[in-house]
């Protein structure tokens, strides 16, 4: 009736896997220990700091609160899936990475991976042909920790990417017409 | 197969089960005994496994059982399932629309990934005094719906919160949902709170919600705090304002009532007397903005 240790099956990044893992396991552990997806990282395990987010089922969910397990017949896309591949061999960034490269919204890197999981889904669920709020950008950016930048230009960078998915969306009416 | 290494894990060793129904989430209660923990949300339970301040000796995930994750909302309130996500329930008009109160203190719940995940019948059966929805229970007059093998009951509020962490669910049992009574008619409602990082775990936060006579007079006027006693308590604050129009009401009057009331506790983000100070501040605040409502509401009528 009980298990101390399951198969599930489970989409990382769009890739199916199966695995067994112990119950014990955090989906932070079987993303690192287990698949070897050290993009996640993991800073303060009880939930604070977000670096270790990352989106089930497109919701940014904390990988430290919540049971590998549990995980079984979901879909998990990690830092490492927020790329799209250009149909040529290559990846192309989401425009969040893009613009943390441009405004240098990271210095150490440690918490870069939660931002750019948690600002991700929060753009791509957003209507594009609205402009940002701060308020927006500070609901998106404030669930994380950076002791680095002072934020300052985390929050050009999703403004900038609002701005870029903006320019995007425009584009794509256009060559609708 | 993974976990052939010994990767350091922080829970404790326990054993896991995800039931399919209410009847077998029970039976496993029972046949594990008190070691068992019920799993819905997890967003405290599992950062208390991961510090092993709390080492279950069994985990029942309660997320595959069928029929919890409804809100309906009714002239009467709202009833919210224990797998409802507090991102449901912020996203939900027809709740906000029965009870305001609702939306308005889920917006305060912890961060957006957070809401993702835990449950509003989680946070309360968690019954942590600085919750939101332990609060805002409280406030509306509301109950829970507890399953246990003899059968189904429901505890008002005043009878589920025995102290911090503690409710008066002892044995196999689950919580399915909860019930939180409509607003009443010429009423306004408000909620805010310190916090030292917004979703961070409120120093001090306050509910009220403030109902008029016909006259726009204040009929009533009763609040709830976040983090300023051991469980959540609804302070009638009326005896400040009752009969005064709303609009010259003595708000911080109430304020001060309410510093009077309160005995919270310090601790290393605010000394008691700080908190005392908040409760007069926020109360204050609130209820100038649940007034201010309340007579929107009457005048929209």
């Amino acid at each position: 009736m009980t298990d101390t240790e399951r198969a599930i099956s489970v989409v990382v990044n769009g890739v199916p896997r199966e695995a067994t893992v112990p119950v014990r396991w955090l989906l932070s552990d079987a993303l690192r220990h287990g698949l070897g997806l050290t993009g996640t990282h993991v800073g303060c395990e009880h939930g604070v700091c977000g670096s270790c987010t990352v989106l089930v089922d497109g919701q940014p969910t904390r990988s430290c609160l919540v049971l590998a397990v549990q995980m079984d017949g979901h879909e998990i896309t990690t830092v490492e899936g927020l790329s799209r591949s250009d149909n040529r061999g290559g990846q192309v960034l989401h425009p969040i990475q893009e613009a943390f490269r441009e405004c240098h919204a990271l210095q150490c890197g440690f918490c870069t991976p939660g931002f750019l999981t948690t600002i991700a889904a929060g753009l791509d669920a957003r209507d594009p042909s609205v402009e940002i709020t701060d308020e927006e950008v500070d609901e998106l950016v404030g669930g994380n920790l950076c002791r680095c930048t002072g934020y300052a230009n985390i929050k050009k960078a999703c403004r900038h990417a609002a701005a870029r998915m903006r320019d995007a969306a425009a584009t794509d009416v256009e060559a609708a017409r | 197969m993974l976990g052939g290494d010994p990767h350091p894990v922080k829970p404790a060793p326990f054993s896991y089960a995800d039931p399919g129904s209410v009847e077998e989430a029970l039976d496993v209660l029972t046949a594990e005994g008190e070691g068992a923990k019920v799993l819905a949300g997890g967003q405290s339970l599992i950062p208390l496994l991961s510090m092993r301040l709390a080492a279950p000796t069994t985990l029942v995930d309660i997320n595959r059982v069928p029929g919890l994750d409804g809100i309906t909302a009714g002239p009467d309130g709202v009833r919210v399932g224990a797998l409802v996500r507090h991102a449901r329930l912020l996203a939900s008009a027809e709740a906000a629309g029965v009870q305001p109160l609702l939306r308005r203190a889920t917006a305060n719940v912890a961060h957006p990934a957070i809401r993702n995940r835990g449950t509003t019948v989680g946070s309360i059966a968690h019954a942590d005094p600085s919750g939101e929805m332990t609060a805002v229970l409280a406030l509306t007059g509301g109950s829970v719906t507890v399953a246990t093998p003899g059968g189904r009951e429901t505890v008002g509020w005043g009878d589920f919160f025995l102290g911090p962490l503690e409710t008066s669910v002892h044995g196999p049992a689950v919580v399915l949902d909860a019930f939180f009574p409509a607003l009443p008619e010429r009423s306004g409602t408000a909620f805010a709170e310190i916090a030292r990082r917004k979703g961070d775990y409120a120093v001090c936060g306050a509910g009220v919600v403030v109902t008029l006579d016909a006259d726009r007079r204040v009929e009533s006027a009763r609040a709830a705090y976040l983090s300023v006693g051991l469980v959540p308590e609804v302070h009638d604050l009326t005896d400040a304002v009752g009969g005064q129009p709303v609009d010259t009401a003595d708000w911080a009057g109430a304020g001060e009532l309410a510093r009077g009331l309160v005995d919270p506790d310090g601790d290393l983000h605010a000394s008691a007397d700080y908190r005392r100070l908040l409760v007069a501040t926020l109360t204050a605040r609130t209820l100038a903005d649940a007034g201010a409502e309340a007579l929107a509401r009457m005048e929209a009528a």
